[in-house]
């Protein structure tokens, strides 16, 4: 019986010809990485476990990303705490304030993340690998202190939806658009416990870009993990980002698949999640009634390049609504270089935003863009639970960078070409 | 034996622990502050051996292991759910918080039901409606994990032999 691209791989790193989905395998792991929220529970865990090293201090990483710069003195602590392990264990890389960004975006341009590697990660939106055809999911601090003793980890081996995409994206709509219309179509749990395996000839219209974006949201439907075919593409980023070593992954013909999905990029327009649940989707057109408070265009979701250049086409010449904060948040320090070299930086300015760090800060509520009581926000992020960005009444809209800009102009939801 | 706080679908991990308070990781300092978005009174009403009921999807959202700490530490005896989103499971497995799957028992307790459960067995009684349910068994994989008392103590077992 034929493998899809996750069987395969995980059949790979458990030293196995094959896996069938239902199957529990233990695999040797390619990378390890966890954050300044995950990582001080799982070093806390490793040294009650009498963790002595780390199984290599090459393959695990760490990434100060969430409350920094650090917010109050307590998350100071969790950063501190990371960063004394980092040192003891001698990992070799490790990501400081000023010198990284947020994780998802970051491990990527820099090399780490390899076709046909397998990959653990301590936050959910370790999915976003996927997008350059590797096996990589989200777990807990408990399974990152395991796997930091033993370098591997176990998986049941997932059943699997096949998400086929055709045809050609319309206007600005993005990756953004089309995951969030999956995640409407399939529901917040249409895929739990599965793979999502995307592939088919619409794949030569999703960007890089895009497919991080799809991938990085694929755990919002509940998925295992969200993995793409290998393409030009994949491989024009990889020689971008000096990765020359890596083993592309194809489905096998035979693939055994649950359910196919077949995505028409012309059909999908702008997409909009509503609060308070991301398949919670409407056409952005619909929702001119919305007045908003607060812009946000930024994250591991939505803060790399072609979302910042978006955003600028959009902003260009405009300001933000007086009634409308709008916060821009470059996802990693090359990304905000090359924003400032390309005059977007000057264009946010401009239209009254206020430009960021890096830092996963206000799409969790943590900092740099909490939201009051009532207050209304539309956001390139990826979760609009209650209470997500701010008080618990405080309400989020999930939306592309484009509709983001587009709402910050107006003052409520809107698209770019309803401006 | 425990009271039963129910709650609906798709309880995110922003519910049960608000990342505004992800700053520590003290299981103490996170239980005060568990369930707080759904229901600001229940860390205060929660009481050692009661248990949390929710329906599909329970623990959907983040990574985060903070989540199912503050449960424990609450003193929750267990979780019943009709369905878990995958890493809340895992997590829960891996620090030994019990958690059943159990769709039929999810439906039918109700807020404030006096229920029982038999953590090995997985048989949950309703001792208010006076019905029994049996929660999904777990897989081999799994039920090894809770056997050793967490994945940690497995691992410094297997790190022993």
């Amino acid at each position: 019986m034929g493998m899809t691209m996750s069987q395969k791989i995980l059949a790979a790193h458990a030293g196995q010809e094959n896996a069938k989905a239902g199957e529990f395998v233990d695999c040797a792991l390619d990378l390890v990485m966890a954050n300044d929220i995950t990582a001080p529970v799982a070093i806390r865990q490793f040294a009650e476990c009498g963790g002595d090293r780390v199984f290599d201090p090459e393959k695990v990483i760490f990434v100060p990303d969430h409350f920094v710069p650090n917010k109050d003195i307590a998350s100071a602590a969790q950063a501190q705490c990371m960063r004394n392990f980092v040192r003891e264990q001698g990992l070799r890389y490790y990501y400081e304030v000023g010198r990284g960004g947020i994780e998802h975006a970051l491990l990527p341009e820099k090399g780490h993340i390899a076709p046909g590697d397998a990959i653990i990660g301590g936050d959910s939106h370790t999915c976003t690998y996927g997008a350059l055809n590797a096996f990589s999911a989200g777990v807990g601090s408990t399974d990152i202190a395991a796997a930091m003793i033993v370098g591997k980890t176990w998986f049941r081996v997932p059943t699997a939806i096949r998400v086929e995409l055709r045809g050609h994206k319309r206007g600005m709509v993005s990756g953004k658009d089309v995951i969030l219309h999956l995640i409407g179509l399939i529901g917040t749990n249409g895929a739990t416990y599965r793979s999502l395996e995307v592939g088919g000839e619409g794949l030569a219209d999703m960007s890089m870009d895009d497919r991080f974006t799809f991938a990085n949201m694929g755990v919002e439907a509940g998925a295992k993990n969200c993995i793409f075919e290998f393409d030009s593409v994949t491989e024009a980023y990889l020689t971008e980002h000096g990765v020359t070593r890596y083993r592309p992954t194809a489905p096998d013909p035979d693939a055994v698949y649950e359910r196919v999905v077949r995505l028409e990029l012309d059909r999908i327009g702008y997409t909009v999640a509503k609060p308070s649940l991301p398949s919670n989707t409407a056409p952005a057109e619909t929702l001119r009634s919305v007045r908003i408070d607060q812009a946000v265009i930024g994250s591991c979701t939505n803060g790399r390049l072609s979302d910042l250049r978006a955003a600028a086409e959009v902003l260009r010449g405009r300001r933000a609504a007086d009634s409308v904060r709008l916060i821009v948040i470059p996802a990693t320090q090359r990304i905000y270089a090359e924003a400032v070299r390309e005059g977007l930086v000057d264009v946010f300015l401009a239209a009254g935003a206020v430009v960021s760090t890096p830092t996963c800060g206000c799409c969790l509520g943590g900092h740099m863009g909490v939201l009051a009581e009532g207050e209304v926000c539309v956001s390139t992020t990826n979760r609009n639970f209650v209470g997500r960005m701010g008080h618990v009444s405080s309400q989020v809209y999930l939306a592309s960078p484009a509709v983001a800009a587009a709402s910050a102009v107006a003052g409520h939801i809107e698209t770019p070409e309803g401006l | 034996m425990g009271k039963a706080y129910k709650f609906g679908d798709h309880i995110n991990t922003d519910l049960i622990i608000p990342a505004r308070y992800l700053n520590v990781s003290d299981p103490q300092a996170l239980a005060a502050h568990c369930m707080e978005d759904a229901d600001a009174t229940f860390a205060g009403r929660f009481k050692p051996g009661d248990v949390l009921v929710g329906g599909e999807d329970f623990g959907c959202g983040s990574s985060r292991e903070h989540a199912p700490i503050a449960i424990r530490a609450c003193g929750a005896s267990c979780v019943i759910a009709a369905s878990y989103a995958r890493i809340f499971f895992r997590n829960s497995i891996n620090i030994g918080l019990p958690i059943f799957a159990c769709r039929e028992a999810a439906e039918a307790i109700a807020d404030g039901d006096e229920v029982e459960v038999d953590l090995q067995s997985g048989l949950i009684r309703d001792l208010t409606s006076g019905r029994a349910f049996q929660a999904e068994p777990f897989s081999p994989y799994v039920d090894k994990i809770i056997r050793s008392g967490g994945l940690m103590n497995l691992i410094r077992r297997e790190k022993h032999e």
